[in-house]
């Protein structure tokens, strides 16, 4: 069995009284893609937050290719080559385009005082690696705030794999997505899976969950209830197994025996 | 490269240069609208024209009252100067998200930590200098770790600053003293190695020039009226270039812009906010400081009532300035234009003769329109959205 390059093992946290995660324990392998599947609060953005730094857990360990660490920050978490899509996506509306791709990881040229970012440099790569997320930028110094959801959300996305060097994290990164969109998002998802990285996602669409998952995990009201290889699991199984997919069975169920009545 | 057509989409003001890449591939869906247009969005722009129209305003009111005399101008622009130079650290920390209300209280205690060792210790000018430099940035690391830590506004954390520093002050101060005012620091200045980097003018040569070739007005014994130009002038522009500089084309800068902008975003994609608000409360301490030794060193004598209302006023400067109170959108450009409308207006307002009390009402009416401006600005670079 391969080892995880990134792990929760047996993590717990607490907000105050609420249990947000109760000992869960999953792990992300090189190549392969995990899905986490479950209902609106279950927990999964708390999930990942605590691996993307943002949290620190209240119970249980993080294991970085075998070793516990603790990581301190979201930065932290970037200089181990972890890069999250976070919910809120994590832009700030008032600054350009540019400047938010780099936000953080900022690239420098020049020496000693002379440093200064490379403006050139900014431009190009954001163009270049939006332009890969099928959206030309109209002008990179744009304000963040006068792009569309879906565009912000590629931004987010297109930032996440180009400073995600081992681990990527995509929590619910189609929801703003048209259908074009989105099977772009997921053949990136294919892709860096086929350059060796680790890769977490999150969403509520079984047709966006299923042809590019390796493996699924369940939690349920901040417990995980089981993690699944693909070749163990239909993808009606899958369905069944994500927020509503049930009722989802069963209401189509209830209209066909209307319709035939 | 045609330079008549810029992208139309309100730019975000903060990045003026246009590489050449990328005008070489503009897309089609951006409308080409004059640059006058562009620049109209920057944040700098309604201070700037508001400098142009006082500047109009007084010299056709005041034109001949000696306002607009070498002495007149190096006068306003003295005024502005001081102010100036809180102002341009004043953007970045407002940039930032943050604002810092003790920074008045700060010019007094520096004011006396410059002034008590040097005249009743006897402690060399320098010494005192640079221990108030120290003193300041410890106070602001307190402030910023306050903030940061607590997460509570910095409006409540540096009020408590405001009265400690100055109750501090008086209290230190007369019970050293038995006074509220410490003067004779001026004999010090002339032998004192650093003294000079915070008083007196410079370009005196060129300013003697101009009054020999009869441009500026001059005294009896042929020497201009107005001597150089004072150094605070100097400091002014060089922290104003320094902040812009900072601001435009730094990775600090663009951590202040996205501290200021949205910090938990900020934090979540690996800005360290925590230190960038520490560093920038520190700065604007010590920005105190350096105001308070030019005023020290250029009057002689330091007084528990220095600095007050200074924060406010560097507030205000900032805001003309077209930098938001929320954060993440502004210049310091703009806010050493703030200051120059400060100070031309309090100056002009000096010459007209009229009751000096009707500069208040001025600065109020100014700050309002400011902010109802910056927050159209804002409107439009965001989109509405
Ligand atoms: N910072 C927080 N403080 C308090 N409660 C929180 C916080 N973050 C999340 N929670 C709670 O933890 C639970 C799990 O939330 P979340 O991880 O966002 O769920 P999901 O992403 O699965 O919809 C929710 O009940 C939520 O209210
Ligand atoms: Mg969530």
């Amino acid at each position: 069995m391969t080892e995880a390059v990134l792990a929760l093992e047996h993590v717990s946290k607490f907000f105050g009284t609420v249990i947000a995660l109760r000992d869960v324990s999953i792990a992300a392998k090189a190549g392969e893609v995990l899905c986490l599947l479950g209902d609106n609060g279950a927990g999964k953005s708390t999930l990942i937050k605590t691996l993307s730094g943002v949290h620190k857990p209240s119970e249980g360990k993080i294991l970085i290719d075998g070793t516990p660490v603790i990581l301190d920050s979201p930065r932290d978490a970037l200089d181990r080559g972890i890069a999250t899509v976070f919910q809120d996506l994590a832009t700030v509306p008032l600054m350009s385009i540019a400047r938010n791709f780099f936000m953080g990881r900022e690239p420098t040229t020049g020496k000693g005082p002379f440093r200064r970012l490379d403006w050139d440099y900014m431009c190009e790569t954001t163009r270049k690696e939006m332009k890969d997320l099928g959206i030309d930028v109209r002008d990179p110094t744009q304000a963040v705030g006068t792009l569309s959801g879906g565009e912000r959300q590629c931004l987010a996305i297109a930032r996440a794999v180009h400073f995600g060097a081992r681990v990527l994290i995509l929590d619910e990164p189609t929801s703003a997505l048209g259908v074009h969109q989105a099977s772009v998002v997921l053949r990136i998802i294919v892709r860096a899976r086929a350059r060796g990285l680790a890769v977490i996602f999150i969403t509520h669409n079984v047709h966006h969950a299923y042809p590019v998952a390796d493996e699924f995990t369940i939690l349920n009201r901040g417990r995980s209830i089981g993690t699944f290889h693909k070749s163990d699991v239909s993808r009606d199984a899958v369905l069944e197994m994500m927020a509503g997919g049930k009722e989802l069975v069963d209401l189509e169920a209830e209209l066909k025996a209307a319709s035939a009545a | 490269m045609n330079h008549q057509d810029v992208p139309a989409t309100p730019a975000v003001p903060i990045e003026s240069s246009t590489s050449a890449a990328m005008l070489a591939r503009r897309d089609e869906r951006v409308r080409k609208v004059s640059r006058w247009r562009q620049l109209m969005v920057r944040p700098e722009m309604g201070a700037i024209a508001g400098t142009i129209l006082v500047f109009i305003f007084f010299l056709i009111v005041a034109g001949d009252s000696g306002m607009f005399s070498a002495k007149g101008m190096v006068n306003f622009l003295e005024v502005s100067a001081q102010l100036g130079i809180l102002a341009a650290i004043a953007a970045l920390l407002m940039i930032g998200g943050e604002f810092d209300l003790s920074v008045g209280s700060m010019i007094a205690f520096s004011s006396m930590v410059i002034a008590i060792p040097s005249i009743v210790w006897g402690w060399p000018l320098w010494a005192c200098i640079l221990l108030a430099f120290a003193l300041s940035a410890l106070v602001g690391f307190i402030n910023g770790l306050i903030v940061v830590r607590t997460g509570l506004p910095s409006f409540i954390v540096t009020l408590a600053g405001l009265f400690v520093l100055r109750g501090l002050t008086l209290a230190l101060t007369r019970g050293i003293t038995n006074r509220t005012q410490v003067s004779g620091i001026n004999e010090l200045v002339a032998t004192d190695p650093i003294g000079h980097f915070f008083s007196g003018v410079v370009f005196e040569n060129f300013f003697q020039w101009m009054g020999k070739m009869g441009w500026i007005a001059t005294r009896p014994d042929g020497l201009p009226l107005a001597q150089g130009m004072p150094v605070s002038v100097l400091w002014w522009i060089g922290l104003t270039a320094f902040a812009t500089w900072i601001l435009l084309r730094t990775r600090f800068g663009n951590w202040i812009f996205a501290t200021g902008g949205d910090p938990v975003a900020a934090r979540n994609v690996g800005v360290p906010v925590a230190r960038v608000k520490i560093l920038l409360f520190m700065a604007m301490a010590m920005t105190g400081t350096l105001f308070a030794a030019i005023q020290v060193l250029d009057s002689g004598s330091a007084d528990t009532l220095r600095g007050t209302q200074k924060e406010f006023e560097a507030i205000i400067a900032v805001v003309v300035g077209g930098t938001l109170l929320t954060g993440g959108y502004g210049s310091a450009v703009g806010a050493s234009f703030g200051a120059l409308i400060f100070g031309t207006v309090q100056m002009g307002i000096f010459y007209t003769g009229v009751d000096t009390d009707w500069f208040k009402v001025f600065l109020g009416i100014m700050v309002l329109v400011a902010v109802l401006f910056n927050n159209y600005v804002r409107k439009r670079v965001t989109g509405s959205r």
